[in-house]
């Protein structure tokens, strides 16, 4: 067989092994790269894999595999493919399955799975991976024939980006896949979608939306995730435009709406700038666009926006009132829900509100440390600054979590949806580096960063040899404070500053670099940054900087969990040290 | 409140996992749960019910459709629908207290299944109060009750046809994959 001959048999039945069909069909679906590790129960998948145009990347370990097949999807909005063994290659994979469920990203995990004949008798690297993945996966499927293998995969992919999307995984036998059958790809083909049945736009909703929105005097739009997954970008923007209302976004709504636009306020939440937060708990009307009211966006319900009346667009009917209850649910696809509202929708003035807002800022742009002159400090608002300003907001950039994550939301301003990648909803340290990959793999001509600490980094640095390896022109920042430093700032500010177990010594990371054959520096002054960002972006290849930060700075404004969204912490005045220009 | 979900799904392995594992998540205890065949061939109907909040209804509701292999959902809460349980009672004898207890089965409209020199088993189907008043009458007078065995509640709505399910296995069943 050769590789021409993989598109001719998705139009004529062939018969194939189990294996090749898997291969066969992930090409019909219009799979062109995968992200893997092999091993025994998966070895008969892996041998087809030459036969099928198909470009498989081998990572470290299967974590990687799924945050990169994550990260491909976040990027391109197509879906990731990850492969792993069975046992302890499936069980790998879970964190990353997870994560993508937590954030509703399309990913199809393929796994090896012992022999139909030895099922549930602990055999060798034996595990029950879709008992495992049952609560963080939309779906799975155990095929133990090959006839099972393409009507489940396919299947898979309908389900991954159907509705809300999500991961699935797919668990194929060994026998399933050493056993031939015909393979016929429009047969395997899945039943036309069923929407969720709760799925409800009503014309009494949409007019009593309609009259909500023409009749607010201090409306704002909450912009969430749904925007992109949905391709709601335009008619969020004529809604915005057309109705003069203010948006603030999500974490994972960032890049929905262009960072320049004067409409928008910028990231709600808990770490989210004072007078976004404010303008949400003064509201008389929230607009929720594909977002899910998570407790790190409302504080306490009980305080929420207790002024507001609330419509709520939103896929997902098991959304509705769960965290916060709404006046209107219009649940459906977004953009088609805005397809269908915009029409009632007339221009409206909404010029004193947004005044009221611009007030609300004040003097904290004064105190913004990007805005403070050089005392000498690095801080990590200054790598983000400069390195939003050098690449000019368009790069992709895939974040760790902890603090660094929450400074590029605050400092990295995205003007393109897609180009902000990271973990909210699992909030997973490691993701930064493998969902980078992924995204770049998508993306090839694409500029992509990793901004990621010194602790997740290690998680998953491994990876650094899977960039040398597939070639592949990455530039990694990392923000090296020598702590956990989001949980040294809880510490902080909520256990007596007791920093136990987050003071953290990491290796020499220009060196570690080095050992990949990796291009690295170290910055330690605010004024080698611009020039590191810079040769980052020229050199043709991979390249590291290690930016060696104040060890002890914290991300403000904080509302502390369980709190309402206007008891926030402020950033402290001149006076305090970590943040003041003259210490 | 006390709710009562009807579910037809696929009669695939694992699919009662799924199902339990929705309410597991929940943090709900589910007080009995029935499956058995429906009317349409691979579909079987589960009775599950369950103690929860009003407004966790219309989440459980929701979140049971998201599951692939759910193909309707009823949550039939207060709605007029005929509610029947069946217990198995096994008790103690004696020649003394046989006859009382043949007397007392008759009272509840149960049956003697089954008759040892010692023992005899009553078999019972009704609501929930009447096998409760039978277990109860049986331990307070004779204290003889040895083995209980229920089925959980089955439910169904009264009146008119209402399922859904003729409509959705049309459309939605046709081609499904093999594997669960
Ligand atoms: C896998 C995982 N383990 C633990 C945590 C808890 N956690 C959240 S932020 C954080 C600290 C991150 O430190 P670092 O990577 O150095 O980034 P920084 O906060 O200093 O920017 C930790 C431990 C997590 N989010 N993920």
């Amino acid at each position: 067989m050769t590789k021409k001959d993989t598109h001719e048999h998705l139009t004529t039945p062939t018969r194939l092994t189990g294996a090749e069909i898997m291969w066969a069909t992930l090409v019909g679906e219009g799979v062109t790269d995968v992200f893997g590790y092999p091993g025994g129960a998966i070895l008969p998948v892996y041998d087809a894999l030459r036969k099928f145009p198909i470009h498989h990347v081998l990572v470290r370990h299967e974590q990687g595999a799924a945050h990169m097949a994550d990260g491909y999807s976040r990027a391109s909005g197509k879906v990731g493919v990850a492969v792993a063994t069975s046992g302890p290659g499936a069980t790998n994979l879970v964190t990353g399955i997870a994560t993508a469920m937590l954030d509703s990203i399309p990913i199809v995990c393929i796994t090896g799975q012992v022999s139909s004949k030895l099922l549930g008798t602990d055999a060798f690297q034996e595990v029950d991976i879709t008992g495992v993945t049952l609560p963080v996966t939309k779906h799975n499927f155990l095929c133990t024939k090959a006839e099972e293998i393409a009507p489940a995969i396919r299947a898979a992919f309908q389900i991954a980006t159907s509705g809300r999307p999500g991961p699935v995984l797919v668990d194929i036998t060994k026998d399933a896949q050493q056993a031939s059958t015909l393979f016929d790809f429009e047969a395997a083909k899945p039943a036309p979608y069923l929407p969720h049945p709760m799925l409800r736009v009503e014309e009494s909703g949409l007019a009593e939306a309609a009259e909500l929105i023409l009749n607010a005097k201090r409306p704002v739009i909450l912009a969430g995730h749904g925007v992109m997954e949905s391709g709601a970008m335009e008619q969020l923007r004529t809604l915005a435009e057309r109705t003069e209302t203010p948006v603030a976004v999500t974490l994972l709504g960032i890049g929905g709406f262009p960072a320049s636009h004067p409409l928008n306020l910028g990231m709600m939440g808990m770490h989210g700038e004072a007078w976004v937060n404010s303008a949400i708990q003064e509201a008389d009307l929230l607009i929720a666009c594909g977002m899910r009211f998570d407790d790190r966006v409302i504080g306490t319900p009980s305080t929420y926006a207790v002024k507001a009346k609330k419509i709520h667009i939103e896929v997902d009917p098991a959304e509705i009132n769960k965290n916060i209850k709404v006046d209107v649910a219009l649940v459906g696809d977004l953009s088609e829900v805005l397809d269908q509202l915009l029409p009632r929708i007339t221009k409206r003035d909404g010029s004193a509100w947004l005044k009221t807002i611009d007030a609300s800022k004040g003097a904290i742009a004064v105190r913004d440390i990007k805005n403070l002159p050089d005392s000498g400090h690095l801080y990590a608002a200054h790598v983000i600054h400069d390195l939003w300003r050098i690449t000019g907001g368009n790069a992709i950039v895939a974040t760790d979590v902890g603090q660094h994550q929450m400074w590029e939301a605050q400092y990295y301003h995205h003007e393109q949806p897609r180009t902000l990648i990271t973990s909210g909803g699992l909030g997973t340290m490691g993701f930064a580096l493998p969902a980078a990959i992924g995204a770049k793999m998508a993306c090839r001509d694409k500029e992509v960063w990793v901004v990621a600490g010194d602790g997740g980094f290690q998680m998953t640095a491994a990876e650094l040899s899977t960039i040398v390896q597939e070639k592949i022109k990455i530039n990694i920042a990392i923000v090296n404070n020598g702590f956990l430093g989001m949980v040294r700032q809880w510490q902080e500010f909520f256990y007596e500053r007791n920093y136990e177990s987050t003071p953290m010594v990491s290796p020499d990371f220009v060196k570690l670099a080095d050992a990949h054959g990796i291009r690295a520096v170290a910055v330690t002054t605010r004024a080698e940054v611009a020039k590191a960002v810079e040769d980052a972006r020229k050199h043709d290849g991979p390249f590291l900087i290690n930016f060696m930060v104040e060890k002890e700075d914290s991300v403000y404004p904080m509302i502390p969990a369980g709190s309402a969204l206007h008891e926030m912490i402020r950033r402290p005045g001149q006076s305090a040290l970590v943040e003041s220009a003259e210490d | 409140m006390l709710h009562t979900f009807v579910v037809y799904v696929e009669d695939r392995p694992g699919v009662l996992t799924r199902v339990a594992s929705l309410f597991r998540r929940l943090n709900i205890n589910i007080h009995s749960v029935t499956v058995g065949s429906s009317e349409r061939v691979g579909l079987s109907r589960i009775t599950l019910v369950c103690e929860a909040s009003a407004e966790a209804g219309h989440r459980i509701l929701a979140s049971l459709y998201k599951l692939e292999n759910v193909v309707e959902v009823d949550d039939v809460a207060k709605a007029p629908a005929v509610t029947r349980e069946l217990a198995l009672i096994k008790v103690r004898v004696t020649p003394v207290t046989r006859s009382r207890i043949f007397e007392l089965a008759e009272v509840f409209r149960a049956r003697i299944v089954d008759l040892a020199p010692e023992s005899l088993m009553i078999e019972i189907t009704g609501v929930e109060s009447k096998i409760e008043g039978l277990i109860e009458v049986l331990n307070e007078e004779e204290n003889c009750v040895t083995e209980i065995c229920r089925s959980g509640k089955m439910t169904m709505r009264r009146g008119q046809h209402t399922s859904s399910v003729e409509h959705a296995m049309r459309v939605g069943l046709a081609n499904q994959p093999q594997a669960s």
